[in-house]
């Protein structure tokens, strides 16, 4: 097993290699020159190339691309021009915040999404699964931005239970219940999207698994229907189901920009909006490329996760 | 008697792991280097059980899977490139799966069309009229035509494949377990009408199967194939009753037969050896009775015998 | 098409789907033509009009534009932008799929890296990254999203496309003269579009709500024109003081988008043939029971298991299969019962409504009884059944790769079976599945017990497959075709390890199976069924001597015996009959060529003279059958 987690964090590292060209390529398609941006567009030429030449910016692309990437491998992710501090910091601070509110998102999508499908699949075409598989439906097609916005009408104008937006209470204490408070309505709003996949798929692959020889093989030993379905058809299930939760894990995470505008939760999706609407290249540059990285680790984390579930997957 | 099929040396390796850059960490010989000779006109049976590459040898043999070594000879000539389309005009192959092998989303003509287009180039109504002239030979309606393949029985759709192939117009045909999906009551419907094809048309057979009693019931001689390699190659009407290998021994006792007491015909539960990590010498010494430590050196040559009989053991039965 | 639609308009919810998604996209299109305000001109005194004022039936937004208006203009460019990103990405997405899958080997490597490549950015994310690079707007949004989605169609066609692309049929295209273009163009595309239409349709909801999300942050669609997005998105400061702005253009992404989920699930439930044959239904814990007619009395009182006028039929749509149509049979104890039959005629699903185990739906078992001991099986509490299952009545099934759970090892599943009887510890368990596979004869049981089904050869796995039916020690074991899917020296020595089985511990068997060589060594007495009829039965000796059914005696000829070198077989003519169209009288009396007219006029009974039966009027080797 270590050997597998060992041989897939190598196997990472032309990704991520990847993921940094792509980024960096990308950006270079922007038309002008950040010189511009930064200094307006009433600078003097000279004054222009002067920046690009201070920023490494009249090297060729090639030679940029490198400069950028060692200087990131040493931990130096460049200096956002518009907050005018380390991208790193400000990516990092940033990060806690969306991590916080993309984790909370994700284990109550996999809790939820996997106990709706399962229910759903064992009792298909029964009133659970009809009463089910119309909420998921509503699930997957509501905007999350717009769901947000409407539980902030009726939870927190309306009823006043949740606060209206941010992370922290602007007075008063920073504790847990103060986060948890704040962090409910955003959580569920993200959230529910990728319930609703979660769920579609994972009755989708319990009906599959659910006709397969070996679960009748379990019924003719006299195996509970509860073992059945929960012992036999889920594990089994389970194998298609992992991947998906990786992708929705992606999803959440990405997602929570929708959700950080709404509730002004100061995470790391925000930040890039802002970033991209003040064209603060090194800080979206940064921002992606952390964000992505860390999406990849936890990739792996499902890899392995996979590899335990499957005794079939080389390890 | 000239040979119709001519194969020398030819074997297959499939490489196993190695990455994006990096060479194969390992090879598996699925076919060893195989001499045989097919006479024109005489249908050849090749039996075996699963994995001993008996699949991998028949799609060598069209040109679907390119040769590691050796070289095929059709009709005097040889064929160098893994090239379908080359293959296609002399050499035909009728697939095991008889649904599976047609198009779900093309018709019947469709079907029957492409071979008669792209092989040889023939026009509308020529086409039309050798159809008709193929279907009447497999006793098929020529109503079935404008159907699609998922509305026919398996052995209708066996015939199907059957006429796909003879409509490349080639000599020689590679069947692939053509009835093994079939029921027993149609099986017998198709072997009849393979029979009375080659009759009339002259054809050359390669029967794949693993069935004995089958190959056995059409086959002029046979070759037994074991773990990649031929073991022993005989007339059909001696080789089970008279089997000098003991692997074709074995599976001659191994077929259920009304009325014989049912005694496991090896002592031991084994079974093949590891395709990765094969034994030396003959691949069958660890279930054979009357293996000895010469076994273990290196693998039986396939011996011809006086009477034609050819056998890769250095401790034959009497026969 | 016409199949397409109907199976369409048979699903309620997909056709209001269809139905919305008509209205909006009419709406959409005459948009244009209707008389509405200019949806760009501001009028500032007339700012958050509430809605269903006169005028403004929807009410104005914070530039006092009319709410409807933009509504219309917003779904119309929501829409176009949507279908674009969804065909654009399917497109390109499709065809790098199709290329990969087809070509395989490196240019499969190479693009597949680059997909993963794409797909390791959490996708909004490079969809933001996109759209900073090229700017806000929205044809720079509808790039992005149809970008970011185009890793995804790839992907998953390729995964199809390997899938055909490895079919026997590509592999006759190419024997049949055709270019790999040509057979991508007509072998591989046409069984890829309809994957293809049903990934689209059910991702273009996604691109919708992306593009509009991308605008409501922005960096979509630009001021003052509007999507519905962008319209959410200026609404948002005004969200507690007029939530009317907010509510409208929301609600339009809502119902749109549900409208083409709805449709889209009806697409691909019409296009998924798995789906159209209702093959996706979960089979219940036990086969549903619907009894007409009266149950009916035992007929042998010493057996073990005694089947008497047992029906199973299957419902599926409006077609009703008569798979098994009236079986009665009896089972002694120690004794070896053969059923013999080609497929279709009903043999497994004889032996599988003994337990209930016919997958339901769409099986239903409409008639008889099966006892046990004279405890009637058949509708039987479920409770009172699972109990027995594996206790008294135990299973072996055909193929043991399919029939083992593939991610229990050996042992877990062998402990399982005990345990779902009675309760002993995982010791004693373990101690118990290495006796019971040392009783099968698996060499070094004790290290083998760790195994995973894949780690074992398929002779291997069926000696687990028999050691799981013995673990608690069953008075009946039913044998569904257990050595088909093996070869022929490892069938020999699973047939050997079930007779020796059966002799030293009394067992009683019911072996199903097409094989007269295996029923001839193994079974004591053989039924021969067809078309879900018993028409022959008696020891199996006497009928492979001498059957008297003209089925039984020609399928005895249809199979070669061994050592007699090549020669010509007696073929039984025609097919056997489809159990939905069932003949009215004898079911073989068009293949028979003993056929009279008293054959088709009614129901043959099944005739019992002696320890024989025989369901014909005109039987052959009568004498002989009853010397």
């Amino acid at each position: 097993m270590g050997r597998y987690i060992v041989k897939r964090l190598i196997s990472a590292i032309p990704v991520l290699f990847g993921i940094t060209l792509i980024v960096f390529l990308i950006m270079a398609m922007i038309p002008g020159d950040p010189a511009t941006a930064i200094l307006g567009s009433y600078a003097t030429p000279e004054n222009v190339a002067k920046l690009n030449r201070d920023l490494g910016l009249d090297a060729p692309l090639w030679q940029r691309y490198f400069i950028w990437l060692g200087n990131m491998l040493t931990g130096d992710f460049g200096q956002s021009f518009a907050l005018n501090r380390p991208v790193l910091d400000e990516v990092l601070e940033r990060f806690q915040a969306t991590l916080i509110l993309a984790g909370t998102a994700f284990v109550l999508c996999s809790v939820f999404g996997i106990i709706a499908g399962v229910i759903s699949a064992a009792n298909q075409y029964g009133f659970a699964d009809k009463a089910i598989t119309f909420v998921v439906l509503l699930g997957i097609s509501i905007p999350s931005f717009f769901l947000g916005m409407m539980m902030i009408l009726w939870f927190s104008v309306n009823l006043r239970w949740f606060p209206v937006s941010g992370m922290w209470p602007i007075y008063g204490d920073r504790d847990l219940g103060a986060l948890l408070s704040h962090l409910t309505l955003p959580a569920i709003a993200l959230a529910v999207v990728a319930t609703g996949v979660v769920a579609r798929l994972s009755r989708s692959a319990m009906l599959e698994v659910l006709r397969q020889d070996y679960i009748r093989t379990a019924r003719a030993k006299g195996v509970h229907e509860r073992g059945v379905i929960w012992r036999h058809a889920l594990r089994a299930a389970m194998v298609s189901i992992i991947p998906v939760l990786g992708i929705q894990a992606g999803f959440v995470l990405s997602g929570a920009v929708y959700i950080e505008i709404v509730f002004q939760w100061p995470g790391v999706g925000r930040m890039l909006v802002d970033a991209i609407l003040t064209r603060d290249i090194l800080l979206v540059q940064g921002g992606v490329v952390f964000v992505a990285a860390c999406y990849v680790l936890f990739n792996i984390a499902v890899d392995v996760a996979q590899s335990l579930l499957d005794p079939r997957i080389k390890t | 008697m000239t040979a119709a099929l001519k194969l020398v040396n030819l074997s297959k390796t499939f490489d196993i792991g190695g990455g994006f850059f990096s060479a194969p960490r390992a090879g598996v010989r699925a076919v060893h280097p195989t001499d045989l000779t097919v006479a024109a006109g005489e249908t050849l049976g090749i039996v075996g059980e699963s994995g001993c590459g008996k699949s991998t040898l028949a799609r060598m043999l069209v040109g679907l899977l390119p040769p590691t070594t050796g070289t095929i000879e059709i009709e005097g000539a040889a064929l160098d490139t893994a090239d379908p389309a080359v293959f296609g005009k002399r050499i035909q192959y009728v697939f095991q799966d008889p649904i599976s092998s047609l198009n779900p989303r093309k018709t019947i003509r469709q079907i029957m069309e492409a071979p008669l287009k792209r092989l040889h180039g023939m026009g509308r109504a020529d086409r039309a009229a050798r159809i008709s002239e193929i279907f009447a030979s497999v006793n098929l309606r020529e109503e079935f035509l404008d159907r699609y393949p998922h509305e026919f029985s398996g052995g209708q759709a066996q015939r199907i494949g059957i006429a796909r192939a003879l409509a490349a117009a080639a000599r020689i045909l590679i069947l692939d377990e053509p009835v093994s999906a079939l029921d027993v009551s149609v099986q017998a419907q198709v072997l009849n009408l393979l029979a009375d094809l080659k009759r009339d048309f002259g054809l050359t057979y390669l029967f794949i199967t693993h069935d004995l009693s089958v190959v056995e019931a059409v086959s002029d001689r046979i070759a037994v194939l074991y773990f990649g390699s031929v073991v022993e190659l005989g007339r059909a009407e001696d080789i089970f009753r008279a089997p000098m290998h003991p692997y074709t021994k074995l599976l001659a006792d191994s077929a259920p037969v009304v009325g014989r007491a049912l005694t496991a015909p090896e002592g031991g539960e084994t079974e093949l050896p590891d395709p990765l990590n094969p034994p030396s010498g003959c691949a069958f010494r660890a279930r054979c009775p009357r293996a000895t430590a010469l076994c273990a050196s290196a693998p039986p040559p396939l011996q011809a015998r006086a009477d034609g009989r050819e056998v890769a053991c250095y401790h034959p039965l009497d026969g | 098409m016409t199949a397409f639609l109907t199976l369409l308009a048979r699903n309620r919810l997909a056709l209001a789907g269809l139905v919305v998604m008509t209205v909006v996209v009419v709406l959409a299109l005459i948009t244009p033509l209707l008389p509405l305000a200019d949806p760009d001109v501001t009028d500032t005194g007339n700012r958050f009009v509430p809605p269903l004022s006169p005028g403004a039936w929807l009410g104005t937004d914070h530039l006092g534009r009319d709410l409807l208006s933009r509504l219309l203009w917003g779904t119309r460019l929501s829409l176009a932008v949507g279908f674009a990103a969804a065909v654009a990405a399917a497109t390109i997405g499709a065809a790098i799929g199709m290329i990969a899958g087809f070509y395989g080997g490196r240019v499969d490597n190479i693009i597949m890296r680059a997909v993963d490549m794409l797909m390791a950015f959490p996708y909004i994310l490079l969809a933001l990254a996109i759209v900073a690079a090229l700017g806000p707007g929205l044809i720079n949004a509808l790039i992005a999203v149809a970008a970011v989605n185009v890793p995804f169609f790839a992907r998953n066609i390729r995964g199809i496309t390997v899938g055909i692309a490895n079919k026997e049929f590509v592999d006759a295209a190419r024997l049949s003269g055709l270019s790999n273009a040509r057979i991508i163009l007509t072998e591989v595309l046409p069984n890829v579009v309809p994957v293809i239409v049903i990934a689209m349709s059910t991702t273009i909801g996604w691109m919708i709500l992306e593009t509009a999300g991308l605008s409501f942050l922005g960096l979509g669609s630009q001021p003052p024109q509007a999507d519905l997005g962008s319209m959410l998105g200026e609404a948002r400061s005004a969200l507690i003081t007029n939530p009317h702005t907010s509510v409208v253009p929301g609600l339009m992404i809502l119902v749109i988008v549900m409208a083409i989920n709805l449709l889209g699930d009806g697409v691909r439930d019409a296009l998924d043939p798995r789906l159209k044959s209702g093959a996706l239904s979960r089979p219940m814990a036990a086969t549903r029971v619907d009894r007409r007619s009266p149950v009916p009395p035992a007929q042998d009182a010493a057996a073990v298991l005694d089947i008497a006028g047992l029906q199973t039929q299957f419902h599926i749509k409006d077609r009703v299969y008569r798979a098994v149509g009236g079986v009665s049979l009896s089972v002694k104890p120690g004794e070896c019962l053969g059923i013999i039959g080609e497929s279709g005629s009903g043999k497994s699903v004889t032996a599988l409504s003994i337990m209930g185990l016919v997958a339901s739906p769409p099986g239903v078992i409409t008639g008889g009884a099966a006892r046990l001991h004279g405890d009637d099986l058949i509708g039987m509490p479920y409770r009172q059944l699972r109990d027995l299952r594996g206790r008294a009545v135990s299973y072996i099934f055909q193929d043991p790769q399919a029939t083992l759970h593939p991610l229990y090892t050996v042992g877990d599943q062998l402990i399982e079976a005990i345990r779902a009887h009675r309760p002993i510890s995982v010791k004693a368990g373990r101690a118990r599945a290495v006796e019971l596979l040392k009783a099968v004869r698996i060499p070094n049981a004790a290290s083998r017990i760790g195994n995973y089904p894949h780690e074992m050869s398929g002779g291997m796995r069926q000696r687990v497959g028999i050691a799981m039916a013995l673990a608690n020690e069953p008075q009946i074991i039913i044998a569904d075709e257990p050595t088909t899917a093996l070869d022929v020296t490892v069938q020999a020595q699973i047939l050997a390890l079930l007779d020796d089985l059966r002799r030293s511990r009394g067992l009683a068997i019911v072996f199903i199976t097409h094989d007269f060589g295996v029923v001839g060594q193994l079974c004591d007495r053989v039924a021969v069924m067809y078309a879900g009829k018993i028409v022959e039965a008696g020891p199996t000796r006497a009928v492979l001597d001498a059957p008297m059914h003209p089925y039984t005696a020609r399928l005895i000829d249809c199979v070669p015996e061994l050592g007699g070198g090549k020669r010509r077989l007696e073929a039984i003519p025609g097919l056997p009959p489809v159990v939905d169209k069932l003949p009215h009288g004898c079911a073989f009396a068009d293949r028979c060529d003993r056929v009279q007219g008293l054959c088709r006029a009614g129901t043959v009974a099944l005739e019992h003279t002696g320890n024989r039966a025989v369901r014909c009027h005109f039987p052959v080797n009568e004498r002989q059958a009853a010397e």
